[in-house]
């Protein structure tokens, strides 16, 4: 009761191309996160799905019917925004109930469904006010009350969490991943932050350029990468790249994650000096200035006690070090 | 603050600067308010001089009263600046939003059309709008008049309220359109109220020209009927004899009602501002 088929979707402005054939299968109650970096198409496509945008050609499917041509209100949807787009002059229950109303939902039913939205949000204290008398994170639980009332086929996010600060992010994070849990309903988020993919997806799109990349769960992602884009979009602090040339490899290129790297002050693969050292507490991150490699991120877990200047030597796990082609797909 | 702006020197230089502006801004309105309470000696006499016990008199304001038909002239006046108000901000604010809102071809061709209107001024067409009228037989009705002052302000309207709508948040109307509200409910319910200060600056704009314009009035609208104020007025001014207490009575009368407007207007200015949004 929840799927979505993207079937060669295209969309161009103008001249522009922002989506470049794109398919993608959903199904029931699947977590799908859209992720890349701003201009990749991910919002665009979100829009499409959402039928706020008209795609140039290509089918968009959602439970079996073709909703290419059907506008939005009617096609089973409920989208939250980044900034709330919660209507000003409306309190939060009237706000929640807009659009039940204009669908003819009975009153009694509208208010039970906000009744239920509301306690799962935990909403009940601020229903008679207006958004303006909310906070950031309130009127983000607003937002997402309204997409629940209607009992959407389908949750549209698009960076939901970008305009909340970093301690409210992880909680509404929390929230969301529950709310999934809780109604077992199809949901696609749109995020530029692959912490935010990694913690709540199923299933993470990867697009870059108006193109998937790869699509895969968020460890399949991490330790199998398709192509060094998404190697180095996947996993924070970023990858490692490395000139294969320089190393006497094969390879064009040699990738490998900071936290597969050991350092050692007496002997190691790659000497480096130190230029800066961030201590994170629970793990530290050293950046290296190596002769071979360059310049690289070693991610060390724990405390790490590493001057600046000081010579350090930098050895990669062979088993999770990765090669790239002259094309940027991974060598087998 | 920086300390810059807030020296003394330049402090009393700002204020030195403002109040002679505000002085000779003022001066007119108050000459005119003053005298109109004065005897036809007291504004000869002394006109710089408020009204002392002696000049003072209601003369002006009784003959206006009683002569003429002021009340109607007032309340044509009323309905013709409201009426043509109301016009302007209508279309020129569902003008404005399709140009903002949606992708069409022609769309910034059709912007600049509109808002060619503000470098061309309206009179420059007397005689054809003149001819207009006479073949659609509008000429002496309020309606002549209000559709003249709708294409007098709607330039101005457009081209000042698309800037606004094109900052109203893209989300709240797209939030609305999932909602399944229509683009009319959309426009009126949701992006109207976010856009009131610049409705409030633009009514402004348009209102006190509607009130005070002469011109057309004189030529569109000139039988007893549909005069308006500052037609009504001219009565008093005469090739021989002006009755000068008279006029300024009537210019003072005339004062009131473009002041209630402005002051209702710049309330909703700043309350606008300071009502949360989006955001």
């Amino acid at each position: 009761m929840g799927s979505l088929n993207i079937e060669n979707v295209k969309k161009a402005f103008g001249p522009v191309e922002v989506l470049k054939g794109i398919n993608l299968e959903v199904n029931d109650g699947e977590f799908v996160v859209f992720v890349g970096p701003s201009g990749c198409g991910k919002s665009t496509l979100l829009r499409v799905i959402a039928g706020l945008e008209d795609s140039t050609s290509g089918r968009v499917v959602i439970d079996g019917a073709d909703v290419s041509a059907t506008p939005p209100a009617k096609r089973g949807i409920a989208m939250v925004f980044q900034t709330y787009a919660l209507y000003p002059h409306l309190t939060v229950k009237n706000n929640m109930g807009l659009g039940l109303r204009q669908a003819g939902t009975p009153a009694p039913e509208i208010e039970r469904r906000i009744g239920i939205a509301s306690s799962m949000l935990s909403l009940e204290p601020y229903l008679g006010r207006r958004p303006a008398e909310l906070s950031g994170g309130q009127r983000q639980r607003v937002a997402i009350g309204r997409a629940v009332v209607r009992e959407p086929k389908l949750f549209l996010f698009d960076e939901p969490l970008s305009n909340l600060d970093a301690a409210l992010r992880v909680n509404t994070r929390l929230e969301i991943a529950q709310l999934h849990r809780r109604l077992k309903a199809t949901m696609i988020y749109v995020t530029h932050d692959q912490v935010e993919a990694m913690t709540l997806a199923d299933k993470i799109v990867v697009l870059n350029a108006g193109k998937i990349e790869q699509i895969g769960g968020p460890m399949e992602l991490y330790n199998s990468p398709a192509n060094e884009f998404v190697a180095g979009f996947i996993g924070s602090p970023k990858m490692n790249f490395v000139d294969g040339a320089r190393l006497g490899e094969t390879a064009k290129t040699i990738g490998v994650r900071p936290e597969h790297l050991t350092v050692d002050p007496k002997s190691g693969a790659w000497k480096g000096t130190v230029v800066h050292a961030e201590h994170l507490g629970a793990d530290t991150n050293l950046y290296l200035d190596c002769e071979k490699a360059g310049l690289i991120t070693v991610r060390i877990f724990g405390v790490y006690d590493a001057e600046p200047g000081a010579t350090l030597y930098a050895t990669p796990d062979p088993a999770k070090t990765y090669r790239f082609g002259a094309d940027g797909k991974v060598l087998k | 603050m920086s300390t810059a702006t807030r020296s003394m020197p330049r402090t009393i230089g700002a204020h030195a600067i403002l109040l002679t502006y505000t002085v000779i801004a003022l001066f007119p309105v108050i000459l005119v308010i003053m005298n109109s309470f004065k005897s036809r000696a007291g504004i000869f006499g002394a006109p710089l001089t408020p009204p002392t016990p002696k000049t003072f008199d209601l003369i002006g304001y009784t003959t206006v009263i009683g002569q003429g038909d002021f009340i109607h002239y007032f309340q044509n006046s009323l309905v013709v600046t409201v009426a043509s108000l109301f016009f302007v901000l209508l279309f020129g604010a569902m003008a404005a939003f399709a140009l903002s809102e949606y992708r069409f071809r022609g769309n910034s061709l059709m912007g600049l059309y509109l808002a060619l209107g503000i470098m061309i001024p309206i009179r420059l067409g007397t005689v054809a709008i003149l001819q207009l009228m006479v073949a659609s037989e509008l000429v002496n009705t309020l309606t002549a008049l209000i559709l003249v002052y709708t294409a007098q302000g709607l330039p101005l309207a457009v081209f000042i309220l698309s800037e606004f709508m094109k900052q109203v948040s893209d989300d709240l109307k797209n939030a609305g359109r999932i909602d399944g509200l229509s683009e009319y409910t959309i426009f009126f319910r949701l992006v109207l109220p976010l856009v009131r200060p610049s409705m409030a600056t633009v009514a402004v704009f348009t209102m006190i020209p509607i009130w005070n314009d002469l011109w057309f009035p004189l030529i569109l609208a000139p039988s007893e009927e549909t005069k308006t104020v500052t037609l009504g007025a001219q009565l008093f001014l005469g090739q021989f004899v002006t009755n000068w207490n008279a006029i300024l009575a009537a210019l003072s009368l005339a004062i009131m009602p473009v002041l209630i407007l402005y002051v209702i207007f710049s309330r909703q200015l700043i309350r606008g501002i300071t009502s949360g949004a989006v955001k």
